[in-house]
């Protein structure tokens, strides 16, 4: 017997995509972003300007030269150098609380659309509970019992993501559970498994991609939050959030230092939004087929 | 629209009790012997066990989470170790601040949003539609916190219009305790207004494609009088709701923007007693906070279901 033909998004892959996508003003531009984010990230691991860790108050709150291309900190850190460092922490939270946010979430989003009845009914009422608990609020929590740190910011975050993951899963999922070839799959003796695993996963795989970069501007924001508040990344790793609390100590010696940090958040989050909405409208048949 | 009603109640009950247990195993059961925890390692056993007694941990688990939510029911939460004062006075206290805060925003927002929404709609595919979707898309990016000290370096820095921070209090009126709120506000609603702005022009957009539109103007009925005597009635419909959820983000939002502006809320309760290692205030603050997230997304299903009876149909 011959294999069911998987069924795949339609025009989600090859050149013809990529030059769509190139093409689409707001995929370029989030894409030019998200990849700076990810260059300067990169970067930090093998080059900065100068030492981020390195104390000189000789040099403290220094303003932009040809030593220190964005000046100083109040510890004479430099801050191009932190900036660069800084967005490692933002990429490592966003990643991993995406991931845990899509990982467990899909699970119980595949779980309630394959399983139906009472089984649904749970997992959809579990969802609406995680909704009570917004980022801070979990993160709060942690901090309380556990102490502040990324570790706990990653968690709580990721948790927040879950229930979001597990909703929008089981409603793509439960469209694709209707079509006419998943049905001739159930009829040729397919088990549930199988067919989440071989028609449904890979049918619900775009709109999972959108919302995964959505979700990830969302966690670099509540990452700077939680680091703004001292609940997330500690000393004396840097964090965009933690330079924007320190600097607001400053505003009268050096207000630049608050809108530095504030941008590379900004421009992250901006370029991910971006992407995402791009994606959605390259992953979205109907304006494709328009064009 | 009762079989709706009795529905949403029991999801609504049963989301609080879950919150509730959530919240008391993290805050109450996790941390361990929290009379160990405020005394230190090096304290005595008989005042670590003196003080479990004063503050009721030496009861079983049950006993506590059973006198917890009958407290809560009946507004006895506690009393704080660090300020010596019933949980419940302080927490009213601080929600004098932090609930009109929230309110100004959410007005502040719906204003905004409203406006620019109705105007890109309006100007769909012009030069305006795609400033104030530029605008919003850089809006959302924007971290409330970072807008509130931009907002303090302006306006308080540079033209020393507004302090810096700090709150006077309703005693000294209403006016200077609003002024002190205006840029916190602000702050909030930007964030909030890009969100609503976009799915106004939306919901606008789709509500000028339907056919009565189209009736009504081949009826003679002006541009202005079709937008705002037939098509914003409609489109307010899930704006409103969203409004409403938007409400639940702006009480969590408070969190940091308190701390921004050093303003005496339940936010900056919460953080000083997680610093005083004071747990019973941090425990009834958070649950205070779920709760009215849970029961603001309530009244929003039932809103919606009242407005739209499609709703209630398509859930029975």
């Amino acid at each position: 017997m011959t294999a069911l033909p998987v069924a795949t998004p339609p025009l989600a892959h090859g050149p013809a995509f990529w030059r769509r996508a190139f093409a689409h003003r707001s995929f370029a531009i989030g894409a030019v972003l998200t990849l700076l984010l990810v260059v300067a990230a990169g970067l930090s691991l093998v080059w900065t300007p100068h030492n981020p860790y390195d104390v000189n108050m000789s040099a403290k709150l220094l303003g932009p030269g040809a030593a220190h291309w964005l000046g100083t900190d109040p510890y004479g850190r430099d801050i191009a150098s932190l900036l660069l460092v800084g967005a490692r922490a933002s990429i490592a939270v966003g990643l991993i609380a995406v991931g845990i946010g899509l990982v467990i979430g899909t699970a119980f989003g595949l779980l309630a659309s394959a399983r139906r009845g009472w089984s649904e009914e749970l997992i959809m009422r579990l969802a609406d509970f995680g909704f009570a608990f917004p980022a801070i609020l979990s993160a709060i929590m942690l901090t309380a019992v556990f102490g502040p740190g990324m570790v706990n910011a990653i968690i709580a975050i990721g948790i927040y993501n879950i229930p979001t993951f597990a909703r929008i899963t089981r409603a793509s999922a439960n469209a694709v559970w209707s079509r006419e070839f998943v049905m001739a799959a159930r009829a040729c003796g397919k088990g549930s498994f199988s067919i989440t695993m071989e028609h449904v996963l890979p049918n619900i795989a775009s709109v999972l991609i959108v919302q995964a970069t959505i979700r990830f501007a969302i966690a670099i924001l509540a990452e700077a939050a939680l680091s703004y508040l001292g609940l997330g990344t500690q000393p004396p790793q840097p964090s965009w959030g933690r330079m924007l609390s320190e600097a607001q100590t400053l505003l009268f010696q050096a207000p630049m230092l608050a809108v530095y940090p504030g941008v590379a958040i900004a421009l992250a989050v901006l370029g991910l939004n971006l992407l995402g909405d791009g994606l959605s409208d390259l992953f979205d048949p109907r304006l494709a087929r328009k064009r | 629209m009762s079989v709706f009603l009795f529905k949403r109640l029991i999801t609504l009950i049963a989301t609080l009790v879950g919150a509730s247990i959530v919240v008391f195993l993290v805050l109450e059961i996790l941390p361990g012997n929290a009379a160990q925890i405020l005394m230190g390692p090096d304290a005595s056993p008989d005042a670590v066990q003196a003080l479990a007694v004063k503050l009721g941990i030496d009861r079983p688990p049950l006993e506590r989470y059973g006198h917890w939510v009958a407290g809560m029911l009946t507004g006895n939460l506690g009393e704080s170790y660090a300020y010596s004062t019933p949980v419940s006075e302080l927490v009213l206290e601080r929600l004098s601040l932090t609930v009109p805060l929230a309110s100004m925003a959410m007005a502040l927002t719906a204003l905004i949003a409203l406006a620019a929404g109705i105007y890109a709609a309006s100007r769909h595919n012009k030069l305006g539609d795609v400033g104030v979707m530029g605008l919003s898309q850089i809006g959302i990016a924007i971290p409330n916190f970072w807008f509130a000290i931009l907002l303090i370096l302006l306006f308080s820095v540079h033209l020393k219009w507004f302090s810096a921070g700090g709150f006077p209090g309703w005693s000294e009126g209403i006016l200077p305790g609003l002024r002190a709120l205006l840029l916190p506000a602000i702050s909030l609603a930007v964030v909030q207004s890009a969100i609503l702005a976009r799915i106004t022009r939306s919901a606008v957009l789709e509500v000028l494609r339907e056919d009565f539109v189209r009736t009504a103007r081949a009826k003679g009925v002006s541009r202005r009088g079709t937008l705002w005597g037939h098509v914003l009635r409609n489109a307010m419909i899930p704006v409103v709701t969203v409004m409403g959820l938007q409400f639940a983000e702006l009480l969590a939002g408070t969190i940091v923007v308190e701390s921004v502006f050093y303003l005496p809320g339940l936010g900056r309760l919460i953080f000083q007693s997680i610093s005083n290692r004071d747990l019973i205030v941090v425990r009834n603050c958070v649950m205070l906070l779920a709760a009215m997230v849970v029961i603001v997304n309530f009244v929003v299903d039932i809103l919606y279901a009242a407005i739209d009876p499609r709703v209630k149909a398509s859930d029975i």
